[in-house]
């Protein structure tokens, strides 16, 4: 039984009770501690369920490493699955919540699944996708779905908001320990600009805990002192309770900082994500240690030896009160000590090593401990708790020679170097025999831009175990001194990867490496057997490291059992890549502000304050929104969208079409330019005038289009799609850069330079003839021509232009007089019944005249010529973009899907997107199609359903009725038409 | 921080140049008084300040109602020259930030080095996920950004704005 021991506990503050619960159940622990060290000292000791057997599991260590002590935290919109709780401090208030159990942790249905574990080993998944097809979708997945899974996912919006800060600094050290205190020293005096991190609360890593004498100080004085040092300097950035999570190529670091998750007040940002470009990355990180694969060392009450240290030292918390040592090195007597020191019994010390004789197993075996070496644990007995351990020896099969009553065990395998950070960007490892660790092979560091190493790391991350190991490396990193400490001899490890060496089948079945994942030796060899040599095989075949703990735990452990299965070496089997974020990152940490209304920028037209106090419905075209309808009250959309139809066409509409591309090119060459850019000619466009134009890519396709207006000799600007004004400005700048650099043409982007007004209608001239300023007359300005003058006293860019059919003008001006021309045009207008329009009335009334758009017609396999627009290429030029392309043989197909318009018999609209149904099937037994509708509406100029479409030799087939598919009900019928259904020679325009 | 002022200025003049540097130099200290301004910097004379942009590329920011006047002179100085001069006094949006914490407020949505930006530097980065440029004033900070997604602009500023956060 676990318990709060009287004294001691140099992290927490007996004077500060704290209240939380555990499911439900009211509890008490002290601030300062973890939720894992706070349950424990109530005598909680089962945390959780496992993942796949529902084995009961309580922690086994006291950091981030933590597999076993998931809990959910919090409640309603700050609840928070999978946080550990050897991590999570203890808050007034706190709730929490064991995970995976049902319908109680203590009493757990899907155990069963424990003792049916015979018939889930690895791959077992995998295996249920060859089964007959319904067994998985009647058996496997709701049996897998039900079984598996850690917490459950949060079922309301995050109250928290995120935020980013983006810091700079010549050395970032990332860990907070001796090592890391030392190197920030160090580079502090030399005049560097530092950042520290470290995500406990508290600096000083294990050497706090576990004590030692630096610069003639305890060590725990020694800390205080650099820190203070540290704070004191301007040029250095101390951070507590930030994680480094990630090392990315540059010099470029994600550190994850909390800022709410340890205090009851949540107000203020919840995560804060330091993005930081460091000169170079000390990564101070220290090292964890490893469990011992031994039949139940899964068992609650089976603990890392220096959790156990921890739990003591830092929180006064005692795991048990007889606790069995099992280890392969030194350094797990230290445990002993500290256990001792509490006043609890330790019965026995189990050593695999056959023979040591160092100074601490010396003191220990005088203080009267019974040390029994060569031997390790055959097996741990419990089911819920530790009851006792079978002893055996190392080197046998597991046969019991003694029985050792006890409530806890502490295991030691030998420390793995914390890797992470030094990998993440490429740095290599190496094998240590002697150390028993791949630890960073520093003539292979991951390399910067200038070909040399940018992260180092320092202490216990480079191998180092000893308190002057330790200092001396760290020293070293940065190239300082090292401060001062004793040199403590220490015998060699000795690697145990199975214990006992010849455990069988039976044992091997009982031996977890991955406890969140509930993986075994046994799943390890199986894999192995069947064929999954490579390490990165194995390990997604038996998902061993692929819980959120990501193997930190079980990866050495797993690769030495592939390994010895293998026949080959530790170093020959390697590792599994370690890829960022060192813990699991929360989502909002990484959105940062991008949320609620900051999630995308919202692009606003000048013109869009006054649409949304006029009851515009929107619709989002990229960035921007754009009103697609202004619904009057009691008016459904499309009600209004026929009523702008009529309008517009019967008297005045206006349209805001500021988000059109509007693209300044300009140059000696630009004539020259744009004939290659659009398919017909524009170097012979007179100044004064317009063209169309369309654009396509090299491949032929046709990619934007557009009007184009000549300004003076060497000046033209091109109106490109709302899309299109970003994508062709990089188009038109990704030619001038990289393929005719010797070209003089500039271009430059205006489009938000300009506010653009749409005029439209059969009132059109008469409005802006009230406004008054310029001659708007067909003989000044006829269709496709423009003119520079002021309407109303603004000064503005009039072109003739139509995309509608109707007699229109669109009026470029400064942005910042947009919204007062607008009102003043919708004030002139009264007289002549003007109404706004949106983007849907714009599509109507295109496709009522036939007219293409981009993105409807095309979708990126349509050429020009597929849309009947032969007239607007070029035959006179040598080259354009896409002349080439269109050569292909493909593209001249005599059944090729062409642009025709489309009529239904019965008066409704086509479906969007339907396809035109043809003879038979095709060899995969679907329908033979011959084409498909690309743009549909009813069209209320001549209230009947109109559609654009292509369809297989279409323009041969005029008067034909072919067939379209629609969902859920039978066949449409309609028949090929012309696809300019409205005024088809333009004689409302040309007015 | 609570001090800080965030405030959305009406429209600057401005003038977007391209060309060769060497040309748009000296046609800008013949018609302004600015020195051609080094890679990345600016420089000023009167009410008008020169920037450079890109390699090929100055923008001038001046008073709103002499941007016309001023690019027609610019026009007319490089003449026969390769050059392009636009008045884009339109298209951007800047903004006035003035408090002691203002480069802490900005290093939370820009990743500009604050410890190692010239007192005459135009930083041109981008703020959240939108571009930006900023550069410093005697009280602190001016903040540009395109004229559409002002409002964004400001809404992530005044979200960053709260103590603590």
């Amino acid at each position: 039984m676990s318990r709060r021991l009287k004294t001691g506990g140099r992290l927490i503050d007996r004077d500060r009770p704290v209240e939380f619960t555990f499911d439900g159940k009211a509890l008490r622990g002290y601030a300062g501690d973890t939720l894992a060290s706070a349950l424990l000292a109530n005598g909680q000791r089962v945390m959780g369920r496992s993942f796949k057997y529902h084995r009961p599991r309580s922690v086994v260590a006291a950091g981030p490493e933590e597999p076993n002590a998931l809990m959910e935290i919090g409640t309603g919109a700050r609840f928070e699955p999978n946080q550990r709780a050897t991590v999570q401090p203890l808050w007034e208030g706190l709730s929490a919540r064991s995970q995976n159990a049902w319908p109680s942790l203590a009493f757990d249905v899907g155990r069963v699944n424990d003792l049916a574990s015979r018939f889930l080993p690895a791959g077992f998944y995998y295996k249920t996708f060859m089964a007959p097809r319904p067994a998985w979708k009647h058996v496997f997945e709701p049996f897998i779905r039900k079984a598996a899974g850690l917490g459950s996912a949060p079922t309301e919006a995050d109250a928290d908001r995120y935020e980013f800060k983006y810091a700079f600094c010549d050395t970032l050290v990332v860990g907070g320990g001796i090592a890391g205190l030392t190197a920030a020293l160090a580079a502090m005096r030399a005049g560097e600009r530092v950042i520290l991190v470290e995500s406990r609360a508290t600096l000083g890593g294990r050497a706090a805990t576990d004590g030692a004498e630096i610069d003639g100080k305890a060590a725990e004085d020694w800390i205080k002192n650099a820190v203070e040092a540290l704070e004191k300097s301007e040029s250095v950035t101390l951070v507590a309770r930030c994680e480094g999570s990630g090392v990315y190529d540059h010099g470029y670091v994600i550190c994850t900082e909390d800022l709410t998750g340890f205090k009851a007040d949540k107000s203020g940002p919840r995560e804060r994500v330091w993005r930081i470009r460091a000169g170079r990355v000390i990564a101070a990180t220290g090292a964890i240690e490893r469990p011992l694969s031994f039949a139940g060392n899964d068992i609650p009450g089976v603990m890392l030896a220096s959790a156990v240290r921890d739990y003591l030292l830092d929180y006064g918390v005692s795991p048990g009160e007889r606790t069995v040592i099992v280890t392969n090195n030194d350094d797990a007597y230290r445990t002993a000590k500290a256990l001792l020191e509490a006043g609890l019994r330790v019965p026995a010390i189990l050593d695999v090593r056959p023979e040591v004789n160092s100074p601490i197993v010396r003191d220990i075996k005088d203080l009267g401990v019974k040390v029994h070496m060569g031997r390790g644990i055959a097996r741990v007995h419990g089911n819920d708790a530790v009851t006792g351990v079978s002893v055996c020896l190392q080197a046998g099969d597991g046969a019991v020679m003694q029985e050792i009553r006890c409530d806890a065990v502490a295991m030691s395998g030998g420390w793995s170097p914390v890797v992470h950070l030094w990998s993440h960007c490429g740095g290599k490892l190496l094998w240590d025999a002697e150390r028993a660790m791949f630890r960073p092979d520093p003539a292979r560091p991951p390399t910067g831009a200038d070909g040399e190493g940018f992260v180092k790391t320092a202490g216990a991350a480079s191998g180092a175990l000893t308190t002057a190991e330790v200092l001396a490396d760290a020293a070293e990193t940065v190239g300082g001194d090292a401060p001062s400490t004793a040199v403590v001899e220490e015998a060699p490890i000795r690697p145990v990867w199975v214990m006992p060496e010849g455990a069988g089948p039976k044992l091997r079945a009982k031996m977890w490496l991955d406890y969140q994942n509930d993986v075994k030796v046994s799943d390890v060899r199986l894999a192995a057997q069947e064929g999954f040599e490579s390490v990165e095989h194995a390990k997604r075949y038996t998902t061993l490291g692929m819980a959120t703990d990501q193997g930190k735990l079980s990866n050495i452990n797993g690769l030495a059992v592939l390994a010895d299965r293998l026949d080959r070496t530790i170093p020959e089997v390697g590792t599994t890549t370690f890829r960022p974020p060192y813990t699991p990152t929360t989502i909002g940490a990484l959105a940062g502000e991008a949320r609620g209304e900051t999630f995308q920028p919202l692009r606003r037209t000048p013109m869009h304050d006054w649409a949304e106090t006029h009851g515009a419905y929107w619709e989002p075209v990229g960035h921007w929104r754009r009103a697609y309808c202004f619904p009057r009250a009691g008016e459904s959309h499309a009600d209004a969208v026929s009523r702008e139809v009529k309008n517009t066409r019967e008297h005045l509409g206006m349209l805001d079409a500021s988000t059109l591309g509007k693209l300044l090119v300009r140059g000696p060459d630009a004539g020259r330019f744009l004939d290659m850019l659009y398919t017909n000619m524009m170097s012979t466009l007179k100044p004064g005038r317009c063209r169309y134009g369309l654009m396509c890519d090299e491949n032929g396709f046709l990619i934007d289009d557009g009007v184009v207006a000549r300004i003076d000799e060497q000046t033209w600007l091109c109106h490109t799609t709302t899309g299109g004004a970003d994508r062709i400005h990089g188009w038109m700048e990704d030619w001038l850069q990289c393929e005719w650099w010797d070209w003089k043409v500039h271009v430059v982007n205006l489009t938000e330079q300009f506010a653009q007004i749409a005029v439209v209608g059969p009132n059109a001239r008469r409005v802006l003839e009230k406004l008054g300023g310029m001659d708007v007359s067909a003989e000044a300005l006829p269709f496709m021509a423009w003119a520079d003058g002021t309407l109303g006293g603004v000064d503005v860019r009039l072109y003739r232009i139509s995309f509608s059919g109707e007699l229109s003008y669109e009026i470029a001006v400064p942005a910042s007089r947009g919204a007062a021309l607008w009102s003043a045009l919708m004030e002139a207008g009264a007289d002549f019944d003007v109404m706004p329009y949106g983007t849907e009335a714009l599509h109507i009334m295109r496709a009522e005249k036939g007219f293409i758009m981009i993105g409807d017609e095309t979708d990126g396999t349509v050429v020009p010529q597929d849309l009947g627009l032969d007239w607007a290429i070029s035959k006179k030029k040598d080259d354009y973009l896409g002349k080439r392309g269109q050569m292909r043989s493909e593209f001249h197909k005599p059944d090729r899907w062409k642009l025709v318009g489309l009529e239904t018999l019965d008066g409704t609209a086509l479906e969007d997107g339907a396809y035109a149904i043809g003879e038979g099937t095709n060899a995969n037994g679907q329908t033979v199609v011959q084409g498909r509708v690309t743009s549909t509406y009813h069209s209320p100029t001549l209230d009947r359903g109109i559609a654009m479409g292509l369809v297989a030799r279409g323009p041969e087939r005029m008067g034909e009725v072919i067939r379209f598919t629609r969902i859920g009900q039978e066949p449409q019928e309609a028949r090929i038409v012309s696809p300019v259904f409205f005024d088809p020679e333009g004689e409302k325009a040309n007015v | 921080m609570s001090d800080i002022s965030i405030e959305a200025l009406p429209p600057v003049g401005m003038i977007a140049l391209r060309g060769e540097m060497g040309s748009l130099g000296r046609a800008v200290e013949a018609v302004t008084d600015c020195a051609p301004p080094e890679q990345r910097m600016s420089t000023r004379s009167g009410d008008v300040t020169v920037m450079w942009m890109a390699p090929d590329e100055m923008l001038i920011v001046c008073d709103h109602g002499a941007a016309g006047a001023l690019a027609q002179k610019l026009t007319a100085q490089l003449s026969d020259v390769f050059a392009t001069v636009v008045e884009v006094s339109d298209a951007r949006q800047v903004f006035d930030l003035t408090g002691a914490d203002v480069e802490a407020l900005l290093s939370k949505l820009m990743p500009v080095d604050f410890d190692r930006l010239g007192a005459t530097e135009v930083r041109r980065t981008r703020m959240a996920q939108v571009p930006a440029a900023l550069w410093r004033h005697s009280g602190g900070y001016h903040v540009m950004c395109f004229r559409s997604v002002a409002g964004y602009a400001m809404r992530l500023m005044e979200d960053a704005r709260p103590v603590g956060g």
